[in-house]
């Protein structure tokens, strides 16, 4: 039978590893939400001296990528230091996986990026974060480096979809080298929205599409 | 591992019928010649015959006139055709204003969407959470200048059966011609042109054990309707290109083997299935109206789970069917139509479409019913919805 993922993925996606909570997890995060699809959660415990992490455990609401993802990336970060956990890619994951359709990318980064927000979370509780730094258009392109272009499988900015971000008082506005009307439009604009509207010092996102944009 | 498939996904194609293609033989190995002109040669003639008893027949069956049925494609094309056909005909004439509803398939939705970025405007005619489009909405949004209003005769994901009767008397009082898309339920539901006032409407055979790439389109006598492609004189100088005799002799065939003791045998599969889903799946909520959907249609949505991860185990136990949710679709969008009916991503996501077919069996809705209430558990148990102290 031809499946749309290959034998490893589907086997992670029947028998997810890891899957469930740590009540008194050390670190806990959520990333995505039922609106787009996808969510996932991650619990971890730490060793306080090593850094090391001990137990880590995910819930996922998501297609099969999702899960799949959730599932391998436990297995790559159960021992590691947060150090070393936090360097975990999307690319590695994948990789594991023995490759992810590159349409399917966005679901699974999810999964990548709790990992990172779970680690955070326990780094804040422990007061081992930095200050708060203003936003700035180097951070706003950093973050759009996690939204997923669909049709290229890479990240909105390196595929340069990204035109314009300009930052002002609170109010960031993008545009983005799509028409409005594009197969993806609505879902790069509500993905890139995720990304921006949660920073610390942003009141409104704008996302903008471009109306020059030619088919090649 | 020999499985057997159970498809369930009967509303994006069917299993051709065996006797439709033995109808279909002789149109490719024995009188293959193209319909050709009253004064061609005797191949052409008969295939000429051949064609016009096709098109008597499926005319017929909404007690239309032979010359006013057409063969296209299928139902994209014929809805292309209604609509870009219509606004060619009447924008310089009677004006450039279209209806349709928010929950028509593609064909009628991206026709729509392509006029509009030629000029004409187009009104979205709101449903209710059934997926009832509002009457009052739509009397109040026919103008002067509206020339055509197109509202399917019931939803493809859904099942909803629209009040055609009602619509169609509200376009003629305001002399606004009336397209319906009818690709699932043609056969299925009554549908009568003498009763009904509706002036355009799509059918295709893939919805009833008919060959792919064959569809057609009534048009009532005297609807202005220019063609779209051009090329030769073909059906009635609206749709150039060579005659699919095959296609057309499958399709009266495939119509005339649609029978009530059918239809009536898919509602009950129908209804058993809603019945034991609910019954043994909590959580569960029925997409559509419980009575007036289409007799081969069960939509439903399972919460706290996603609707790819739902198929892909369905598939890998032999059962095919399909979802709204973003991940199953080529653009990434949950369904529009579930979205148009309760604005809910979540049930958008959640959501399963089973759709009957001629070769479905009532043990087989039973067997799908057992092994959906094991996959949407174990997806439960591993989401963070619906439970108490996530994060």
């Amino acid at each position: 039978m031809a499946f749309p993922y290959n034998d490893t993925v589907l086997e992670h996606f029947k028998n997810p590893r890891n899957v469930g909570r740590i009540e008194d997890a050390d670190g806990k995060a959520s990333e995505g939400s039922p609106a787009c699809g996808d969510m996932v959660s991650v619990y971890i415990k730490v060793d306080e001296e090593t850094k090391k992490i001990t137990d880590i455990k995910f819930e996922s609401y998501g297609c099969a990528s999702n899960i799949a993802t959730g599932s391998i990336i436990t297995e790559m970060a159960k021992g590691k230091t947060l150090e070393e956990a936090k360097r975990i890619t999307w690319q590695e994951a994948s990789q594991a996986l023995g490759g992810l359709p590159s349409i399917k990318a966005h679901c699974s980064v999810l999964a990548v990026e709790c990992l990172r927000s779970a680690i955070l979370n326990y780094e804040e509780k422990h007061g081992l974060v930095v200050n708060l730094e203003p936003t700035t258009e180097e951070i706003v392109r950093k973050k759009l480096r996690r939204v997923m272009n669909p049709m290229k499988g890479l990240d909105m900015v390196a595929t340069n979809l990204v035109k314009e971000i300009v930052v002002s008082e609170g109010v960031i506005r993008v545009v983005v080298d799509l028409p409005e009307d594009h197969q993806f439009a609505a879902t790069i604009k509500e993905e890139a929205k995720e990304r921006l509207e949660n920073l610390w010092d942003v009141k409104q996102v704008i996302i903008e599409f471009s109306r020059t944009w030619q088919r090649e | 591992m020999i499985q057997k498939i159970i498809y369930m996904d009967n509303a994006a194609a069917t299993r051709l019928d065996e006797a439709v293609f033995e109808a279909m033989k002789p149109c490719y190995f024995e009188n293959y010649a193209v319909a050709t002109s009253e004064f061609g040669y005797s191949q052409g003639l008969e295939a000429r015959e051949t064609l016009a008893e096709a098109r008597a027949s499926i005319a017929g069956a909404l007690g239309a006139a032979p010359e006013e049925f057409i063969f296209t494609s299928d139902s994209t094309e014929s809805s292309n055709l209604a609509l870009k056909g219509v606004a060619k005909a009447l924008g310089n004439k009677k004006g450039k204003h279209l209806i349709v509803s928010k929950i028509e398939d593609f064909p009628v939705l991206q026709s729509a969407r392509a006029l509009e970025r030629q000029g004409f405007e187009v009104d979205y005619l709101e449903v209710d959470d059934l997926g009832f489009v509002k009457l009052d909405q739509l009397e109040s949004l026919l103008r002067e200048d509206t020339i055509l209003v197109s509202i399917q005769h019931a939803n493809h994901e859904i099942g909803t059966v629209q009040d055609l009767e009602t619509i169609g008397r509200l376009c003629s009082e305001k002399n606004v011609l009336f397209h319906t898309d009818a690709t699932h339920t043609f056969t299925r539901l009554p549908l009568d042109v003498r009763r009904i006032k509706v002036d355009l409407i799509t059918v295709s055979a893939h919805t009833i054990h008919g060959p792919k790439g064959i569809g057609g389109l009534y048009v009532r006598r005297g609807t202005p309707l220019e063609k779209i492609a051009d090329g030769g004189f073909h059906e009635f100088d609206l749709r150039a290109g060579i005659e699919n005799i095959p296609g057309a002799v499958g399709f009266a065939k495939a119509v005339s083997l649609v029978t009530e003791e059918e239809n009536a045998r898919l509602k009950v599969m129908r209804d058993r299935l809603i019945e034991q889903v609910v019954a043994k799946i909590p959580l569960v909520t029925l997409n559509g109206d419980p009575q007036k959907r289409i007799p081969q249609n069960a939509n439903l949505s399972f919460h706290h789970v996603e609707g790819e991860s739902i198929t892909l185990h369905l598939d890998m136990y032999g059962i095919a069917v399909s979802t709204g949710s973003a991940c199953f679709s080529r653009s990434l969008e949950a369904s529009h139509v579930l979205m148009a009916i309760g604005g809910d991503h979540e049930r958008a996501h959640g959501s399963i479409r089973f759709t009957f077919g001629r070769y479905n069996t009532m043990e087989e809705v039973d067997l799908v019913v057992e092994t959906l209430a094991t996959i949407v558990e174990n997806l439960r148990r591993i989401s963070p919805l619906g439970k108490q102290g996530g994060v």
